[in-house]
């Protein structure tokens, strides 16, 4: 009997205490959130076909970006790998029963769809068009709209995501299998706690603020208003001590995807294993001391510039030393190319790119010209979708025999995972180009010129969208006709291939010993 | 279509040498990554009969070696980027200072012999130029990308970028910050002309000098009351004060420069000069940015 078959009614679904399940529950909740988003891209992409804003008024266009921003931060790109494969796999990975607190795991669910109700709300009820940023005084006394009904939910959605955390944290400490010492963990599982540390750490200093900007727009209390005495450079210094730590929280969860993904399909080791883990929690540390550098032209000191400006330069040092290693764990492998491999290695180029041009925006001088730009979205979108998203979907493929019991079809999953990589470097290369030719973001129509560069990225997008669609059908057609999955269909290492697919209720018939170090493959 | 964006500041070319060094740089890594793994990709395929004996699983040497060389590099690339930045900030002292101010959706720039003009920037072709932002609501930032120059305008406070037009012609001015609804509208361009003919430009229309307003309305809103020689009110004599070091009460000194002045005008309590009492009233709500930048043009000339 699996964890799927325990209960067949929406309440044995709702009322689950199984990590599985709940991360089940997940996956549906952002799938959902996703579409969303990227619906609101979509109407995004098709206004800048044309150089004149003639598809939606300004506002419209204002709010679909908003809530684009809103919705795929926080409610997809956050709790993406974390809350869906961190839940399903984090216990059986060191071989455990469940979480440490299942209860807090289902209750950090419900948290999350309650903040996603209060978004959709304030969706519904006409949008808001701060942008997802909340810069004030545009949010407190200027915009007009349910800026306080959206403020309401991401501040919600937050606690979802410091519980999850604590969970992770806590598990990983308490719960691990004997014989399971830190220097044999998955790098997935290093990946995720440093994760689980930033969500606990950062997450508190955004409902902070988010509560200052709600005070601020309802009572006037002065905090960011300069009339009042206070500086609306203190929200920007708040909003991104939590923000760019936030960057981490999608992209290293996607690391620890690559490291277990690449090993497997080039049947080897990973490369470097103890400075994979040495990075991650590098990258965890340095990524709290570099948030200024979202503020070289916003007016603070010239000097806080340089400090930021190099510690960003440092922070790209552990991701360049993951980029390499993973480049050197393909070295004498015997490779296959299946649909997780691909989004694998499309992960490890596309995060490079973005990784590579996010120097460019770490050097001071170089980033008055491009920050504010299409160079900025083209990076960053580099990072979350060509990263992140390349990451999670490779994630689901790999583990979607574990978690359905069912092989999707692999030739029709190659097809999507190569239309994705394409669609997303024809959406996103011309971005980098409009924006050293000058073109703002965040622009409802721009100067003719730029046309022909946006023209490709909408058909870029377009490509996409076909590529996002295809797994969610193939997927979905796998639960009910795919092949039944072997235990272990991909021969890999880690323990959650050492039960059933999919596992029972307890994850193990037989609680695990480990004895040896991760990635043997040999 | 132009794919290349003109360079007509002093600064742009600098800006573009950087960018062209990480083009390089950053190209010729991601081409030797992307080859490296491409040619793993085909050499060690499954089934392939390439040599995987001794598989290296780490190197102590290779993980410094990438470690330490990035950093080396980076830290080049850092003092390299900062220096150009610098230049953004400071310069000559004799610059021609233009106070440009964003509203929901426009920028307004005043010239130092009060021309005003909207949603257009003239300036004179090798004179150095110090803009002078501030706003009447939301954040907006100046954006002018054939000068490589952005700098953002905050409500409550003066932000500052220097730069010196090199080439003549006409050019976008941005809003690069989003404002509100009309973000993408707030704009218009910048006319870089000849000395000559900006100054026969300057001298159309016929609005007093900032420095004069700035006198009356010293006069007027009751300064001189006060900071007059002859005043019996113990308050600074301000002849001269513009670009001096001020010592301040709390032992902390600074020099009086247009944000310092700004403060002291609006803000009178935050920067007391030592020796004085902290009686000046504030005059926030009384001044609009366009009388705080005669007041401070007047200040900055008497002598």
């Amino acid at each position: 009997m699996s964890y799927l078959t325990e209960g067949f009614t929406l309440r044995s679904w709702l009322t689950t205490r199984d990590h599985k399940r709940i991360a089940v529950l997940y996956m549906i909740a952002i799938t959902a959130f996703f579409f969303v988003g990227g619906a609101a891209a979509a109407l995004i992409r098709l206004e800048l076909a044309t150089p004149a804003g003639d598809l939606v008024s300004a506002e419209t266009y204002n709010k679909l970006f908003t809530i684009h921003g809103v919705v795929m931060v926080w409610f997809f790109l956050i709790p993406s790998i974390p809350s869906v494969l961190g839940n399903f796999l984090v216990p059986i990975m060191i071989g455990a029963r469940d979480m440490a607190f299942p209860r807090l795991n289902l209750a950090s669910w419900y948290i999350y769809v309650l903040g996603g109700l209060f978004t959709l709300a304030a969706l519904i009820a006409g949008g808001v068009d701060t942008g997802w940023t909340f810069y004030t005084p545009l949010s407190t006394q200027f915009a007009e709209g349910n800026v306080i009904l959206v403020i309401v939910g991401v501040f919600i959605v937050g606690f979802s995501s410091i519980l999850t955390g604590l969970n992770v944290i806590v598990t990983v400490h308490r719960l691990r299998a004997p014989g399971l010492t830190w220097f044999r963990l998955p790098l997935f599982i290093w990946a995720h706690y440093a994760t689980a540390l930033i969500l606990l750490l950062a997450t508190p200093v955004l409902a902070m603020t988010l509560t200052l900007v709600a005070l601020e727009r309802v009572f006037g209390i002065g905090i960011f208003d300069p009339a009042l005495g206070g500086d609306p450079l203190l929200f920007q210094h708040l909003f991104w001590f939590y923000s760019h730590p936030a960057v981490y929280i999608m992209v290293l969860p996607a690391m620890g995807v690559a490291s277990e993904i690449i090993p497997c399909f080039a049947r080897r080791p990973v490369f470097g294993y103890r400075f994979m883990a040495y990075a991650i929690l590098g990258i965890a540390t340095i990524g709290f001391l570099v948030w200024g550098h979202h503020m070289f032209v916003s007016g603070q000191s010239m000097y806080a510039g340089m400090v930021f400006s190099m510690l960003s330069f440092l922070v790209a040092i552990p991701s360049a030393i993951k980029v390499f290693n993973w480049t050197a764990t393909l070295y004498k492998g015997s490779i296959v190319f299946t649909a997780p491999m691909l989004y694998a290695l499309g992960f490890v180029g596309l995060f490079m790119i973005g990784g590579l041009t996010g120097l460019y925006l770490a050097s001071l001088a170089l980033d008055v010209h491009l920050t504010d730009t299409y160079f900025v979205i083209a990076h960053f979108h580099y990072i979350m979708v060509g990263g992140s998203v390349m990451a999670y979907l490779g994630a689901i493929h790999f583990w979607w025999p574990k978690i359905s019991g069912r092989l999707y079809p692999e030739m029709l999953a190659r097809i999507a995972a190569l239309t994705i990589f394409f669609g997303f470097n024809l959406t996103f290369f011309p971005q980098y180009l409009l924006g050293w030719l000058g073109m703002p973001r965040r622009y409802h129509e721009y100067p003719p010129e730029f046309q022909v560069l946006n023209l490709l990225s909408s058909a870029g997008a377009a490509v996409l969208a076909i590529g996002y669609l295809l797994p969610l059908c193939y997927l979905g057609w796998s639960i009910f006709y795919g092949k039944k999955a072997p235990p272990n269909p991909w021969g890999a290492t880690g323990l959650e291939w050492q039960t059933a697919s999919p596992p029972p209720q307890h994850n193990f018939e037989d609680p695990p010993r480990v004895t040896r170090a991760p990635y043997d493959y040999a | 279509m132009t794919w290349t964006l003109p360079a007509a500041s002093d600064i742009a070319s600098s800006v573009d040498y950087l960018f062209y060094a990480m083009l390089a740089l950053t190209g010729v890594v991601a081409l030797a990554i992307t080859l490296l793994i491409i040619f793993f990709a085909i050499r060690y395929r499954a089934g392939s009969d390439a040599d995987r004996s001794n598989v290296p699983t780490s190197s102590r040497w290779l993980e410094y070696g990438w470690t330490l060389t990035p950093i080396a590099i980076f830290l080049g690339i850092f003092a390299w980027a900062a220096v150009v930045y610098a230049r953004f900030y400071t310069g000559p002292a004799d610059a021609m200072t233009i106070f440009v101010v964003g509203k929901q959706w426009m920028w307004k720039a005043e010239h130092a012999n009060g021309r005003r003009e909207i949603d257009e920037l003239h300036l004179p072709l090798g004179q150095p130029v110090r803009v002078m932002l501030s706003t009447e609501d939301v954040i907006h930032s100046f954006f002018v990308p054939a000068f490589r120059i952005k700098q953002d305008a905050v409500p409550g406070r003066y932000t500052m970028i220097r730069f010196t037009p090199t080439r003549a012609g006409t050019y976008w001015l941005h809003c690069a910050e989003y404002c509100g609804t009309d973000h993408a509208r707030m704009g218009g361009r910048v006319v870089v002309m000849a000395p000559a003919a900006f100054a026969q430009w300057l001298q159309q229309g016929d609005s007093s000098s900032l420095a004069s307003r700035g006198g009356e309305l010293f006069r007027q809103k009751g300064c001189s009351g006060c900071h007059a020689a002859n005043s019996t009110v113990h308050a600074p004599d301000l002849a001269g004060i513009y670009g001096r070091v001020v010592h301040l009460n709390d032992g902390r000194t600074l020099v009086a420069d247009e944000a310092y002045l700004r403060d002291s005008i609006l803000l009178p309590k935050r920067d007391v000069v030592a020796g004085y009492e902290p009686v000046m009233p504030s005059f926030q709500g009384q001044l609009d940015e366009s009388e705080l930048a005669a007041l401070i043009t007047f200040l900055k000339e008497t002598r």
